[in-house]
C-alpha cells in the first residue's frame, strides 16, 4: 500500500487565473483506485464520526476499491444527496479528514497523510452523475398523505427536502431568486462549483419528487399562516445568513465599493462575468482590494482577479486581514489555490476609511497596522491597532467579505419566531424545531455562518425531527 | 408572469412610455401602494425593480409602467401581449403608511407620476384632501393626467418647455402652495434632483416629506446591499428598509453618485445591437 497520498489534478494556475473552469479536475479512475486503496477499512472507522451527515465512509471506499462505483455513489448517497456538491466544498480537513485515524491525535485539522475522503467522495458522485446511477429505492412510503413546505434552496433546504421525500412526503421548496440553490448558485463561483453539476444534483432531488418553486418570497408573496392552511402540515425554514455586514467606517458608500454578496451575487447568480451575454454588469478596477479572511473573501478575491485578468490581461488583487494568516478562517486548500493564481495578502492590517474621486468611485483605502493581542471570544488572537501607523493604499475597486447577519424579512412578518441577540431563530437543539410548533429551522439562520455540510447536518436533524411529528 | 394587455403611454422621439398588465394572481392579492416588484426579462437578463402601479385581485393581475431606458426597459418594450416574463417576485419593500394625514401633496415626476397614482389613490380613499402636482418635460410625456385627477382634489401640472401647465419645476408650484397655506404631508417620486428640491422647499415649511428611492437593485431581498442609502447618517438598504425614507434625512448627493456606478457599462451594453 503507497503511504503517500494521490495529489489531485488542478488547472495550472496560469490558465485558470484567466477564466472560470472549474480549478480542481478531480480524480481519474486509476487515481481513485490507488486512493481508495490507501484506506485501512478501520475495524471500528473514527472518519465517520467527523461527518456531520455520518456517510458511511468506510463501505462507499470499499465499494471504489473493488471498482463497484456505482455501490459507491448509491452508499453515499443513503445519507447525503450530494456527493458531487459536497465532495467539493466540504472542508474535509476539518472534519472528517481530521477524524482519519492518519489523522495524528488532537491536530487542529487533517494530516497530509489522511485518506483524501472528499475527493474519493466527488469521483463516486461523478460517476454517479455521468452514469445517471438511480436513486436507491425507498420503500417507506408510510408518510406520503403529508406536505412539508421547505423555505429557502440552499445546502440546508435541498438537504431537508431530499430526506423527507425518502418517506414518500410531498415536499415542495420555496425560493426567491430566479434558480434554485441558495449560497450554492449565488455564493460559490463556477470555478469551485460547475453550473452544469449543481443544476445535475438539483434535478436529482426533482426527480425524486420533490417540487422547487422559484420567485416566492415567504413572508412577503406568501405568509407562514397561508402556508399551513393550504394543507402543509409542517415547516423548515432555511433562510440562510442573508444581511451583508459592512465595515461602519466612512466612505463605505463610494462607488465600486461592493459587500461580497453583491459582489458574488452579480457574477454568479447573474453570470455578469459573461456581460455583455448576460445583462448584469458587475465592475471591475486596475487594482482591488478583497478585505475578509474567509472563504467567501477567497472567492471574491479569485473572481476579482479572473475578471481583471479578462478585461486586462494583467491582475492586482490583494486580500487585506486584520490578523495574520493563522488566524484566517478559510480553507488553507483555498489559500494556496489564492496565492498561486496570483493573489497578493496584507496581513495585520485594518480599514479605516475609504477616500473617492470626485464622482464619489473610491480611489484609496486608508489603513492602520495591527498587532496580535490576547485572544478573544473565538480563540482567535485580537488584533490591536497601532497608534500613528496609519497608510494609503491605492484601489479602484473593494470587497467587503466580513461576515453576514441574518436576514429578518420573514422573522419580522412572522410573529412568535423568537431569535436570539443576533437576530438567528432559537431551536431546540434535538429536534430543531423553532418557538413556533411545527417550524423547524436550520442552516445559517441558526447557526450563524458555517458549511455548507453543517447546514445539512441540521438539516437532517430537522427531517427527523418533523418525521417523528409526522408519525406521532 | 404572462403579458395579458400592454398599451403605449407615450411613444414619441423623446420618450417611450407603456403600462403592461401581467397575471400574478399572488402578488395581486398581497401588493399594497408603495410596494414594488422585481422582473427580469430573460434568463440573461438583469433583475429590475418597478413599482406596482395597481392591481386587480379578482383578474389577478398587477400593472406596471415603466420608460424605455436601459437595454432591460427596451426589452420590455419589444414584447408583446401574450409573452411570458422570464421572472417576476413581490411585493417587496414596505408598503406606504396610509392613513388620515389631512391635507397631503403629491408629486411626481416623469415615469416617477406612475408610483405616485397607487399613493394618490389610496390617499384619497383614506380621507385626505389630495392636491396632486404632476411633472414632465413636455405634454406629451405627462402621463396618467385623467387617472391622477379622478384621485386628486387639485391637480396642477408643470412642463420644462411650457408646452402644458405650468413652464417650471413642480417643485415650483409645491413651494407656491406651501407658502400659501399648511399641509400635513408631502409625497414625492421622481427623479433624483426633483426629491432634493422637494425636500430643500419642504424643509423650509417644516413639512414632512416621504420620497420613494429608485436606488439599483439586485436580489431586492436585502441580501446584496447594493441599494444602501444613507439616511439620517445610518446605512440603510432602499430594498427592505424602504423604498420610503424621510427625505429630510436622505443624503441626496450619494444617492445620485451611485446611481451612476454603471453608467459606462450601460451605455456600451445599449450601443449593442442585440436585442
Amino acid at each position: 500500500m503507497r503511504k503517500e497520498p494521490v495529489k489531485i489534478k488542478e488547472l495550472k494556475a496560469s490558465i485558470r487565473a484567466g477564466n472560470f473552469d472549474e480549478v480542481v479536475t478531480g480524480y481519474l479512475e486509476d487515481e481513485a483506485l490507488l486512493e481508495a486503496a490507501r484506506c485501512l477499512q478501520c475495524k471500528d472507522p473514527t472518519c465517520i464520526a467527523g461527518c456531520p451527515v455520518e456517510i458511511d465512509i468506510k463501505r462507499f471506499i470499499y465499494n471504489i476499491t473493488k471498482k463497484d462505483y456505482g455501490a459507491a455513489c448509491t452508499v453515499i448517497r443513503e445519507k447525503n444527496n450530494f456527493p458531487s456538491i459536497c465532495g467539493r466544498v466540504c472542508p474535509a480537513e476539518y472534519q472528517c479528514q481530521r477524524a482519519c485515524v492518519l489523522t495524528k491525535k488532537d491536530s487542529a485539522f487533517a494530516s497530509k497523510k489522511a485518506i483524501n475522503i472528499h475527493f474519493l467522495e466527488r469521483f463516486a458522485g461523478d460517476y454517479g452523475m455521468a452514469n445517471d446511477i438511480e436513486a436507491p429505492k425507498m420503500p417507506d412510503r408510510s408518510l406520503s398523505a403529508h406536505r412539508v413546505a421547505v423555505v429557502g434552496s440552499g445546502p440546508a433546504g435541498l438537504c431537508c427536502a431530499g430526506e423527507l421525500v425518502r418517506y414518500g412526503i410531498k415536499v415542495t421548496v420555496f425560493e426567491a431568486l430566479q434558480k434554485p440553490g441558495g449560497v450554492l448558485r449565488y455564493g460559490i463561483p463556477p470555478f469551485r462549483m460547475p453550473r452544469d453539476i449543481l443544476d445535475y444534483e438539483i434535478d436529482y432531488l426533482k426527480k425524486l419528487g420533490v417540487d422547487i418553486i422559484g420567485n416566492t418570497i415567504i413572508g412577503r408573496t406568501k405568509t407562514i399562516d397561508e402556508l399551513f392552511a393550504e394543507g402543509y402540515c409542517a415547516i423548515f425554514l432555511g433562510l440562510g445568513a442573508g444581511i451583508p455586514s459592512f465595515l461602519g467606517i466612512p466612505g463605505e458608500n463610494l462607488c465600486n465599493i461592493y459587500s461580497a454578496n453583491e459582489f458574488l451575487t452579480r457574477i454568479n447568480l447573474m453570470s455578469a462575468y459573461k456581460f455583455p451575454e448576460y445583462h448584469t454588469p458587475v465592475n471591475i478596477g486596475k487594482k482591488a482590494l478583497i478585505i475578509g479572511g474567509g472563504n467567501t473573501a477567497m472567492d471574491a478575491a479569485r473572481a476579482a482577479l479572473r475578471l481583471q485578468n479578462m478585461t486586462m490581461q494583467a491582475s492586482d488583487t490583494t486580500i487585506i486581514y486584520r490578523r495574520t494568516e493563522a488566524e484566517m478562517p478559510a480553507r488553507r486548500f483555498e489559500i494556496e489555490h489564492a496565492r498561486e493564481e496570483g493573489i497578493k495578502f496584507k496581513f495585520l492590517t485594518q480599514p479605516v476609511e475609504f477616500l473617492g474621486d470626485d464622482d464619489g468611485f473610491v480611489k484609496k483605502m486608508k489603513c492602520i497596522e495591527c498587532r496580535l493581542g490576547e485572544p478573544d471570544g473565538s480563540g482567535r488572537r485580537r488584533p490591536v491597532p497601532v497608534k500613528g501607523s496609519e497608510f494609503d493604499i491605492d484601489c479602484d475597486i473593494a470587497v467587503i467579505a466580513v461576515g453576514l447577519k441574518a436576514n429578518q424579512l420573514l422573522i419580522s412578518v412572522t410573529p412568535g419566531l423568537k431569535t436570539d441577540k443576533y437576530g438567528d431563530l432559537i431551536v431546540n437543539k434535538d429536534t430543531m424545531e423553532t418557538s413556533l410548533k411545527g417550524i423547524y429551522a436550520g442552516g445559517d439562520i441558526v447557526g450563524g455562518e458555517g458549511t455548507v455540510i453543517e447546514a445539512m447536518g441540521m438539516a437532517k436533524r430537522a427531517a427527523t425531527g418533523i418525521i417523528e411529528r409526522l408519525r406521532s | 408572469m404572462k403579458i395579458l394587455s400592454k398599451q403605449p403611454l407615450v411613444d414619441s422621439k423623446a420618450a417611450k412610455v407603456s403600462l403592461i398588465e401581467v397575471y400574478s394572481p399572488e402578488i395581486a392579492s398581497k401588493a399594497m401602494p408603495g410596494q414594488f416588484v422585481v422582473i427580469m426579462v430573460s434568463e440573461k437578463g438583469e433583475r429590475v425593480p418597478l413599482t406596482v402601479v395597481e392591481k386587480d385581485t379578482a383578474k389577478g393581475t398587477i400593472k406596471l409602467i415603466f420608460q424605455e431606458a436601459g437595454l432591460t426597459t427596451k426589452i420590455l418594450g419589444a414584447m408583446k401581449t401574450g409573452d411570458y416574463l422570464y421572472s417576476l417576485v413581490g411585493p417587496l419593500g414596505h408598503p406606504t403608511e396610509i392613513k388620515k394625514y389631512g391635507k397631503v401633496i403629491i408629486v411626481g415626476g416623469g415615469v416617477g407620476i406612475a408610483e405616485i397614482y397607487p399613493v394618490a389613490k389610496a390617499m384619497k380613499e383614506a380621507g385626505n384632501h389630495v392636491t396632486t402636482i404632476a411633472g414632465a418635460r413636455s405634454r406629451e410625456l405627462l402621463i396618467l393626467e385623467k387617472d391622477l385627477k379622478g384621485t386628486s382634489d387639485e391637480f396642477y401640472a408643470a412642463t420644462d418647455d411650457g408646452s402644458y401647465g405650468r413652464k417650471g419645476f413642480t417643485t415650483d408650484i409645491l413651494e407656491e402652495l406651501l407658502s400659501k397655506g399648511r399641509y400635513d404631508l408631502v409625497y414625492s417620486v421622481g427623479p433624483i434632483p426633483m426629491m432634493k428640491r422637494s425636500s430643500i422647499v419642504t424643509k423650509k415649511f417644516n413639512t414632512k416629506t416621504i420620497v420613494s428611492l429608485n436606488a439599483i437593485m439586485v436580489d431586492a431581498t436585502g441580501m446584496c446591499g447594493c441599494c444602501r442609502v444613507t439616511v439620517g447618517g445610518k446605512m440603510r438598504f432602499s430594498c427592505v428598509d424602504g423604498p420610503e425614507f424621510d427625505a429630510s434625512l436622505v443624503d441626496w448627493e450619494e444617492l445620485a453618485k451611485r446611481s451612476k456606478i454603471y453608467e459606462n457599462k450601460e451605455k456600451h451594453i445599449c450601443k449593442l445591437d442585440k436585442i
